[in-house]
């Protein structure tokens, strides 16, 4: 029992390398750089198809096989992974800007504005992430812009929230008060002295983020309304390899796998600044 | 209100306490408890899962002690019960077990009497004359009367004043009762073809929700339906031709195209129609896999409306840079067949297998017609191509791939079929698609009627005098041999004029569990269920 | 008192601007229930005299209206699709999902709970590290991908599973129960992984607090400490998670319905979009959306009750 409160109690001398980080660390890094790489140079056409060689095992002609067109699956997990990397950047990045911008006008001026806003945001928050993007997806058709601009319009809501609670907490802390007093625009107040501040939750949620994306873009592909083909993205692959689990499963388990590294990947490095921060 | 946060404390602590005794097991902190617990998990989870097993094995014994129900797998629900509204080539196959029109198609392709025991034609073609068959009752056990016949009619002949449902039958001048079992249809013009129409279903005039309950005459009836779940029919004891031999059949709606090998290997369905290559290639052999042709038109449709396409030369700079053998190969393991033209292989009487090689696959010569057209360096356009069909989306990839070599980028854009329907077939808002037109009705006029220039449902908006003229003068003779030239005609015209891409009629397998046995193929989207049977 | 009409108010309006939302999108995407019903024998006379019957001619606030009314009486409506009540139609499917929803809830709480009381006890243990590496893998499946290879482990290679082969509540509640185990563990496992991390995290945290070693000091025992006073606080981000992962689980049940051939809630919501059904899109989605709203307001009002400091912050 002892052992146990020592254990809560003990102060983390953490000289220890931070195992997560250098993780994350390695399997992002990978995996970007298998992306740069493919923007020069991929062993095969990833739209080349071959009727001679379809649905193909491991070897050391296809390190991760062909699939049913005969197309090298390896050059095409590195243009998927490219098209999903380019899915959670935009999902992301498009929560996080008109997110803030919601977020920080509604926190800062609050009244008749944060009403009507927080209650639209409310009313997008009320349904989960998925159902609006499939609503926005009938809305806008598929392709890949299409599922960044739904997925990015369901990110919206946690962004906004996160940021207006942020903003709210900001908003009267003494230096802001000063920085009024001395009449400095409230623009510059909200984007230069209380957006810079949220830094320190907004960084993990964004990581969070990109990893929710990824498996958003999955579902979504999943349900038939993902990125187009040929230039599919991870998700869309994977959906498509599935049906063929039986006669070749390198197919399915190497998209699947690469989708799990790149969501580890993420996940690692936000919880190796989790650890930074705290150690 | 501090009574009441007290109060909810102390439920509060009664919670901690629950979970507390939960995790008690846990604070012995070592190590092994904690996997002792997770091995204990999984050993309820097998036994469960075991007790699965042993059940289905007890339903596996009882379904060789009475094979008298199967379970029959289809890729979407049906889109309506009645059979007059229904549109889906996928519903309409199903209602052909319950509902029957005067006469319907048999498994060559020719029409028999059904509901009706004999019929006769004037010879000027504009007067049809049917017998009721003796005895033939509906669903419920009440006959079918010269009513009922009457009433179906005119219910698709919009004689109410609404618009007609079947087209067709806007040439019906009236449809008069002669006696209790003799009815006459007069048309306004003579239609030799008008027959393949009459396959329509005959429904109780008294029965008015045919979507809730519905009732035919066919060999099997309605008993129950759950949306996106299933249809369960049963055999109909006084059905007036050869009975079914299976008495209770499930359609089950297999709403993941993925799933269909797992199931029909695990034993959910034991049939599914309409797989492909790939699926089949992974069945065991406890499954017959029949092979047969789908009977339908597939095509590159190219909106003839639209710049490029407006222009022969590049359609048919399109015909020279696609090869159908390709597309089959990647598409379905080399299977299928070969079309030239609007004409499917089934379609024997109107068939023209040497229109396949009016282009065959010629790189240079495309070439050569897209720099005559004014674009030396290709074009680039869109395949719009409904989400659900993977066949097609497949074809326009392999499509897309092809027409790189001459240059051209073609993008595709899956699209949900409501949104297919909308955009490309009713609103014509689009430039090219991939998709397989059936033929509603044996008939030349059900194939080449859609590429009239003034017809509705014209979605390639293919205007062509030549071609109108030969289908005018097919519509008007009324003599057949007459008739097979001029539609013959119109096939050739489609043909060389490249008025689309055309590709193949896609092969068709059938997987059906060898406990069973009896599957037959029909010219027509029907699936037969009353001819399956116990094998021995 | 007042804060609770005041939530309830802002609810209803919630549901009022998430309902328009819906009519608006519909009014928007290609495609209308005439279209899907006529398919390719449509004709332009046709679709017309079909809109004219469904009352699809009418201009937009004005069917709003006409729904919104009968809503509020009650009536949701028929399905264009299936020519039936919705209300009947969703009744008899409700179970199904809501069954999956309890199931895989219930999974979450009975691993996360006992494991991050656990794993946080044994912080940097050796079990400790493997689960919380464990952890970060399931969360980075995508659900469906651990539900097809669930589905392959159970049913193709132990055969221990019937692909498919569901079973309706209505005609064996067993075999339906059974049924529902491998999809509810596909549903469950990311959010457990979740809440175990979140627990795991939050009583750490706790423990590091002043208010620990006080109440260690003053004698009490390692087990009332942790029970009475750390996990009380402890619980508060998770209750907050697990609210949120209830309304996710209905929407993680889209996907896994569709791996599993479940022929529940989500299936018909799919559907139903697709052939611009929109009553039944309507109902099912104001039902969602009801069920996230007042379990965001338990969360809030358990919060009170754990903390009663949270209104005074306010």
């Amino acid at each position: 029992m002892k052992k146990f409160f020592d254990n809560i109690f003990r102060y983390k001398s953490n000289k220890k390398i931070n195992g997560y980080m250098v993780a994350g660390s390695i399997i992002t890094g990978l995996i970007i750089l298998m992306v740069i790489v493919g923007l020069f140079y991929m062993p095969y056409d990833p739209t080349k198809m071959d009727s001679s060689c379809k649905l193909q095992g491991i070897s050391l002609k296809h390190i991760m096989g062909t699939d049913n067109m005969g197309r090298d699956v390896f050059s095409r997990v590195m243009y998927g992974s490219r098209v999903t990397l380019l899915i959670a950047i935009g999902t992301v990045t498009m929560g996080v800007v008109i997110g803030s911008i919601i977020g920080a006008f509604t926190g800062y001026y609050g009244g008749m504005l944060d009403e009507v806003l927080m209650r639209i945001i409310d009313a997008l928050f009320a349904f989960p992430s998925i159902l609006l993007a499939l609503v926005f997806v009938s809305l806008f058709g598929t392709g890949t812009y299409q599922v960044i601009i739904s997925l990015g319009i369901a990110f919206v809501p946690s962004f906004a929230r996160i940021v207006r609670s942020e903003v709210l907490r900001c908003r009267n802390m003494d230096y802001i008060e000063s920085a009024r007093l001395q009449g400095v625009p409230d623009l510059r107040i909200i984007f230069v002295h209380i957006i810079p501040n949220t830094k320190d939750t907004m960084i993990p949620s964004i990581l969070i983020g990109f990893n929710n994306a990824v498996l958003a873009e999955a579902g979504l592909s999943y349900l038939g309304i993902g990125s187009q083909p040929p230039y599919a993205s991870l998700g869309k692959m994977l959906s498509d390899a599935q049906s063929y689990m039986f006669t070749t499963p390198s197919y399915v388990l190497s998209i699947g796998m690469t989708i799990v590294l790149m969501i580890l990947g993420f996940a690692f490095l936000g919880e190796g600044l989790g650890k930074d921060k705290r150690g | 209100m501090m009574k009441k946060i007290y109060g909810g404390r102390k439920s509060l602590s009664l919670i901690l306490v629950l979970l507390s005794t939960l995790t008690i097991t846990l604070s012995g902190c070592s190590s092994k408890k904690a996997e002792d617990s997770v091995t204990q998990d999984s050993n309820v989870e097998s036994t469960s899962a075991e007790s699965t097993d042993a059940s289905q094995d007890e339903a596996g014994i009882e379904e060789t002690d009475d094979l008298s129900k199967i379970t029959v797998g289809i890729p979407q629900d049906l889109d309506s019960m009645d059979p007059h509204t229904a549109n889906g080539a996928g519903t309409k196959e199903i209602l052909f077990n319950i509902y029957e029109g005067l006469v319907k198609p048999d498994e060559n392709g020719n029409l028999v009497p059904a509901v009706a025991s004999e019929y006769t034609i004037s010879e000027d073609g504009t007067v049809y004359s049917f017998t009721l068959r003796d005895g033939i009752k509906f669903h419920d056990g009440n006959p079918v009367t010269v009513e009922d016949i009457k009433y179906s009619i005119e219910r698709n002949a919009g004689t109410d004043g609404s618009e007609p449902l079947v087209s067709a039958f806007s040439n019906i001048s009236s449809v008069n009762i002669i006696d209790d079992s003799h009815i006459d249809i007069v048309l306004d013009q003579a239609n030799t073809e008008f027959l393949a129409y009459l396959d329509i279903a005959i429904i109780p005039a008294s029965n008015s929700d045919t979507e809730g309950n519905p009732i035919g005459t066919g060999p099997y009836k309605f008993v129950s339906r759950s949306p996106q779940e299933n249809l369960i029919l049963t055999r109909f004891d006084d059905y007036w031709g050869d009975a079914a031999y299976i008495k209770d059949v499930t359609i089950k709606i297999e709403a993941n195209a993925d799933a269909v090998v797992m199931d029909l290997e695990g034993g959910s369905i034991d049939m599914y129609a309409r797989l492909t290559s790939t699926q089949v290639s992974q069945l065991s052999d406890t499954f017959e896999v029949y092979e047969g042709t789908m009977n339908l038109v597939q095509a590159l449709f190219l909106n003839n409306a639209v710049k490029p396409f407006d222009d022969v030369r590049v359609r048919q700079a399109l015909c020279y840079a696609i090869d159908p053998q390709t597309i089959m190969d990647f598409v379905s393991d080399g299977k299928g067949t070969e079309i030239g033209s609007n004409v499917f292989p089934a379609f024997t009487k109107y068939f023209m297998p040497e229109l396949t090689d009016t282009y065959n696959q010629d790189i240079d010569k495309a070439k050569e017609l897209l720099s005559e057209a004014g674009y030396p360096d290709g074009f680039e356009f869109t395949i719009t191509v409904a989400s659900n069909y993977t066949q097609h989306v497949d074809t326009a990839q392999v499509i897309s791939e092809q027409l790189k070599e001459i240059g051209v980028t073609a993008n595709i854009q899956e699209v949900e079929w409501n949104s297919w329907l909308s955009d490309v077939y009713t609103d014509r808002n689009y430039e090219s698609t991939v998709v397989g037109v059936d033929a509603s009705t044996l008939t030349g006029y059900a194939l080449f009627s859609r590429f009239a220039s003034d017809a509705h449902n014209n979605f390639t908006n293919y205007n062509n005098s030549d071609y109108d003229a030969a289908f005018a003068n097919a519509v008007a003779t009324a003599d057949d041999d007459e008739k097979t030239k001029y539609y013959k005609e119109c096939e050739t015209i489609l043909a060389e004029d490249a008025a689309n891409v055309y590709i193949q009629d896609l092969p068709e397998f059938v997987a059906l569990n060898k406990k069973y046995t009896g599957y037959v193929f029909y010219p027509l989207y029907v699936q037969d269920l009353s001819k399956i049977r116990p094998a021995e | 008192m007042k804060y609770i009409i005041k939530k309830i108010l802002m609810m209803i309006l919630t549901l009022v601007v998430v309902s328009f939302c819906v009519f608006l999108a519909f009014s928007l995407i290609p495609g209308d229930p005439a279209t899907r019903k006529l398919g390719t024998e449509a004709t332009p006379e046709l679709i017309m005299q079909y809109r004219e019957k469904m009352g699809l001619n009418d201009p937009l606030l004005v069917r709003y209206f006409r729904w919104l009314i009968s809503f509020i009486k009650g009536d949701m409506g028929t399905s264009y699709s299936y020519s039936v009540p919705v209300s009947s139609m969703l009744m008899n499917k409700l179970p199904i999902t809501l069954t999956l929803g309890i199931m895989s809830f219930v999974m979450m709480i009975v691993i996360s709970i006992p494991l991050g009381i656990y794993t946080a006890k044994h912080e940097n243990g050796y079990i400790d590290k493997v689960i919380v590496v464990i952890n970060q893998i399931i969360m980075a499946v995508p659900p469906f991908f651990s539900g097809i290879l669930l589905t392959f482990l159970f049913g193709m290679i132990f055969k221990l599973f019937t692909p498919g082969g569901f079973v309706s509540y209505t005609q064996d509640m067993g075999a339906f129960l059974k049924y529902l185990i491998l999809p509810a563990i596909s549903i469950a496992l990311p959010k457990a992984a979740m809440s175990t991390k979140l627990l795991r995290g939050s009583v750490i945290a706790e423990a590091e607090k002043d208010y620990t070693r006080t109440a260690y000091s003053r004698g009490n025992s390692t087990t009332e400490v942790l029970y009475r006073h750390v996990l009380k606080n402890a619980m508060i981000p998770v209750i907050t998670f697990m609210g949120m992962a209830l309304a996710d689980m209905i929407a993680g049940s889209i996907v896994i319905e569709q791996v599993f051939s479940i022929p529940g809630i989500s299936r018909i919501l799919l559907t139903s979009i697709s052939n611009r059904d929109y009553p039944v899109v309507e109902a099912i989605i104001m039902g969602i959306a009801i069920l996230v709203i007042v379990t965001n307001l338990l969360v809030d009002i358990i919060y009170r009750i754990i903390d009663p400091r949270i209104e005074t912050m306010e």
